[in-house]
């Protein structure tokens, strides 16, 4: 494996190009001078939301989708969301031409192996946003890509037809088995691993998705990398809000940062089942009857 | 202090055609070329916001609160977003003094950074050996006392709760620390009356006060029903807390008008900033607003200079504490007013100030 480094994150003023719904989702288009050169698979942006005097302070992360560097427009970028709340609606809202502040690329990327082996893409819902980048650079480097996508419905998966361009093979999982098989896509997970011998298994979507996923990986061999999704105040590193339980090369699980650790992760080093708590063991922790 | 002529409403000119205003402010001893410094906890060590603009140009970086030992913090979640503001429970999560002097301080020197340090601890014992061990380090600006803590030999009761024991801290820091560094006590807000808590740790030792630290808040969420913070209750910040951080900054400077106030709580423009330093605070720190904009610090400094220079400043230092002058008498022709000394122990009553809460 080697280790994409990035250099840094930019602050830009962005504008809306366009916005599309692509079924449950929407996809925002927006300039972003300097972050396409920047971006790696697996990065994200953090967004401000409702204009300079908002009163939702905290900026909004969103996996960068596809970014492109030159074009009429110079560089732009895109990213899929779901609406969930106060920011995410105000993102649904907005028109062309409105402006948004942008910070990234951020966060560690996915790293890519070094040889051409054999990789499997896992994505919960629109956790395959980042999935279609990391296709891409998987293949340059001759590696096959085969893709599992998941969700509870079929109209909460995004990317599809897309993936169809990018993979050998495509898997589907609803929960309600709307389309593809019924059931998750832990279930078909082992056999897509078998089939294609594969080396590393990419994964984005729910914590409890990539709990399992990191589990069939690790029994079949292959490494995991997965991309996490904790609460981030800063996103850049600062506050400190973002941490999980992450074992370290010594051996010593420490709190890290998501924001800057990870969020992609090796999925074999996060612990978890410990994640929303602090283990007993954990660098730092508190002293019995201490503070 | 005396200005000659003030203009009556800002002139709406273009901020280059303004005059310069010289920034540079004083806390005690500490010389800085600007007024406007990251708060604590809200910029880690300063190199994550290096990449948004250039920490040597702003006043200094606080540093996060750091513990003698390293501390794994809170559980998640950490943080809810409230109406401009948020709440955090982070815990005092951190490397511990030796890793934080070892990479932290060491890269800010490197850089060339002026460095307020934050220190806290469970005792009186734990903030004398930080002090202690500050002292065998050069390229310090200065200290910032985080007496916001549980005091483990108290039952828990935080430090800045209590006069006694906050004095406590500050006496036993002051005297461990070099006579040059000026040590500034951050208090909290969650008091009855600041100002007796601001009057015993200068009357301890304390040569500048920090304030204000978060308000302790809470948010229930309504889809689990449960508290939405693991630890249940934290600290407000942002927006949402700057009118009472203005309350608490006016009126300990009523009081105690020659102790210098690094001030904070809420402040996300150059206007924000000046209302702090109107109710006199010699310098400002930008913390939860960096969130929001990772140039808040650099941005805020650059409006606060706008702001001022609109008004007929020019000197940063001449507006500190000016909202505490006298009434005006009616304004000449030309909105220009006469002449003031600015002198708020004469002209202020006590009563005025501390202004009882009515109706
Ligand atoms: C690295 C990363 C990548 C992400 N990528 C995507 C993506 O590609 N598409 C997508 O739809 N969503 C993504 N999310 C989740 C997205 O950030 C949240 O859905 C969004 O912040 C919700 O904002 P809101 O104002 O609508 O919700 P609210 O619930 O009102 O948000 C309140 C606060 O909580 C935070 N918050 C709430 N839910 C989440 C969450 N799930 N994750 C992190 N913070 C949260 C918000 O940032 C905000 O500060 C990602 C999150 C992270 C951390
Ligand atoms: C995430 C977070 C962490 C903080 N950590 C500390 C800390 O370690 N020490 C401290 O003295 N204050 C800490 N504070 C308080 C700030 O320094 C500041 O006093 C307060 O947030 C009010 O200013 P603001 O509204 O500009 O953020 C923290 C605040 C936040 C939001
Ligand atoms: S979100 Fe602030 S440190 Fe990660």
């Amino acid at each position: 494996m080697s280790e994409n480094t990035r250099s840094g994150a930019i602050q830009v003023k962005g504008e809306v190009l366009s916005t599309r719904r692509a079924g449950d989702y929407h996809v925002l288009t927006l300039t972003a001078p300097g972050i396409p050169e920047l971006a790696r698979p697996g990065h994200f942006v953090a967004l401000g939301v409702g204009g300079v005097t908002s009163a939702n302070l905290l900026r909004r992360a969103f996996s960068i989708y596809t970014v492109q560097s030159r074009g009429v427009y110079g560089g732009t970028l895109e990213v899929v969301f779901a609406v969930s709340g106060a920011g995410t609606e105000w993102m649904a809202g907005l028109h062309r031409g409105q402006q948004v502040d942008i910070v990234g690329p951020l966060g560690k990327p996915f790293m890519l192996p070094k040889n051409p082996v054999p990789c499997v893409l896992v994505a919960g819902g629109y956790g395959s946003a980042p999935m279609f980048m990391l296709a891409d650079a998987l293949r340059a480097r001759g590696c096959r890509v085969d893709v599992v996508f998941g969700a509870a419905t079929e109209s909460k998966l995004f990317g599809v037809l897309e993936a169809k361009r990018v993979a050998a093979s495509i898997t589907i999982t609803t929960d309600d088995g709307s389309v593809g098989e019924r059931g998750r896509v832990t279930d078909v997970l082992p056999t897509v691993i078998k089939r294609t011998d594969a080396d590393v298994v990419y994964a984005c979507g729910p914590m409890g998705m990539l709990r399992e996923v990191a589990k069939v990986a690790a029994a079949h061999g292959a490494y995991s990398q997965c991309a996490v999704e904790e609460s981030m105040a800063c996103g850049i590193g600062v506050c400190m809000t973002c941490v999980l339980p992450v074992i370290g090369a010594d051996g010593i699980t420490r709190m890290v940062r998501s924001c800057v650790d990870g969020p992609i992760f090796r999925g074999d080093r996060v612990r978890w089942d410990d994640v929303d708590t602090i283990p007993d063991d954990v660098y730092g922790a508190p002293v019995k009857g201490g503070h | 202090m005396t200005r000659a002529v003030i203009t009556h409403s800002p002139r709406r000119t273009s901020a280059e055609a303004l005059p310069r205003v010289d920034m540079s402010t004083s806390l005690a001893r500490l010389e800085l070329p600007s007024p406007v410094l990251t708060a604590s906890g809200c910029a880690a060590a300063g190199r994550e916001l290096d990449q948004f603009f250039d920490i040597t140009t702003i006043g200094a970086v606080v540093t996060k609160s750091i513990m003698m030992n390293p501390r794994s913090g809170r559980p998640t979640p950490r943080m809810a977003e409230t109406p401009s503001g948020m709440l955090n429970s982070i815990g005092l999560q951190g490397p511990g003094i030796d890793s934080f002097l070892d990479n932290d301080l060491e890269w800010l020197r490197q850089r060339g950074a002026r460095a307020v340090v934050s220190i806290a601890g469970g005792s009186v014992d734990e903030y004398t050996r930080l002090a202690a061990r500050l002292r065998q380090v050069s390229d310090i600006a200065a200290i910032e006392v985080n007496i916001s803590c549980p005091n483990v030999e108290s039952r828990g009761q935080v430090f800045a709760c209590d006069p006694l024991a906050a004095a406590e801290v500050i006496a036993s820091v002051r005297r461990n620390t070099a006579p040059g560094i000026p040590v500034l006590a951050k208090l909290s807000p969650d008091v009855t009356d600041i100002v007796a808590i601001a009057k015993a740790v200068v009357s301890a030792g304390a040569d500048g006060l920090s304030m204000i630290n978060t308000l302790l808040g809470m948010v229930i969420d309504t889809n689990t029903m449960r508290p939405a913070l693991a630890g249940v209750t934290g600290g407000l910040s942002g927006p949402a807390i700057r009118p009472v951080a203005v309350r608490c900054i006016f009126q300990v400077h009523a009081q105690l008008p020659d102790v210098p106030i690094l001030g904070m709580g809420g402040i996300r423009t150059g206007l924000d900033a000046l209302e702090f330093v109107l109710a006199g605070a010699s310098a400002v720190s930008v913390g939860t607003a960096t969130f929001n904009d990772p140039s808040a610090p650099a941005r805020v400094a650059h409006e606060l200079a706008v702001a001022l220079a609109e008004r007929g400043f020019e000197r940063f230092e001449d507006a500190i504490g000016y909202a505490h002058r006298t009434p005006e008498p009616h304004a000449a022709p030309g909105g220009v007013v006469a002449v003031h000394p600015v002198n708020p122990e004469d002209d202020i009553a006590d009563g005025d100030i501390r202004g009882g809460v009515e109706g």
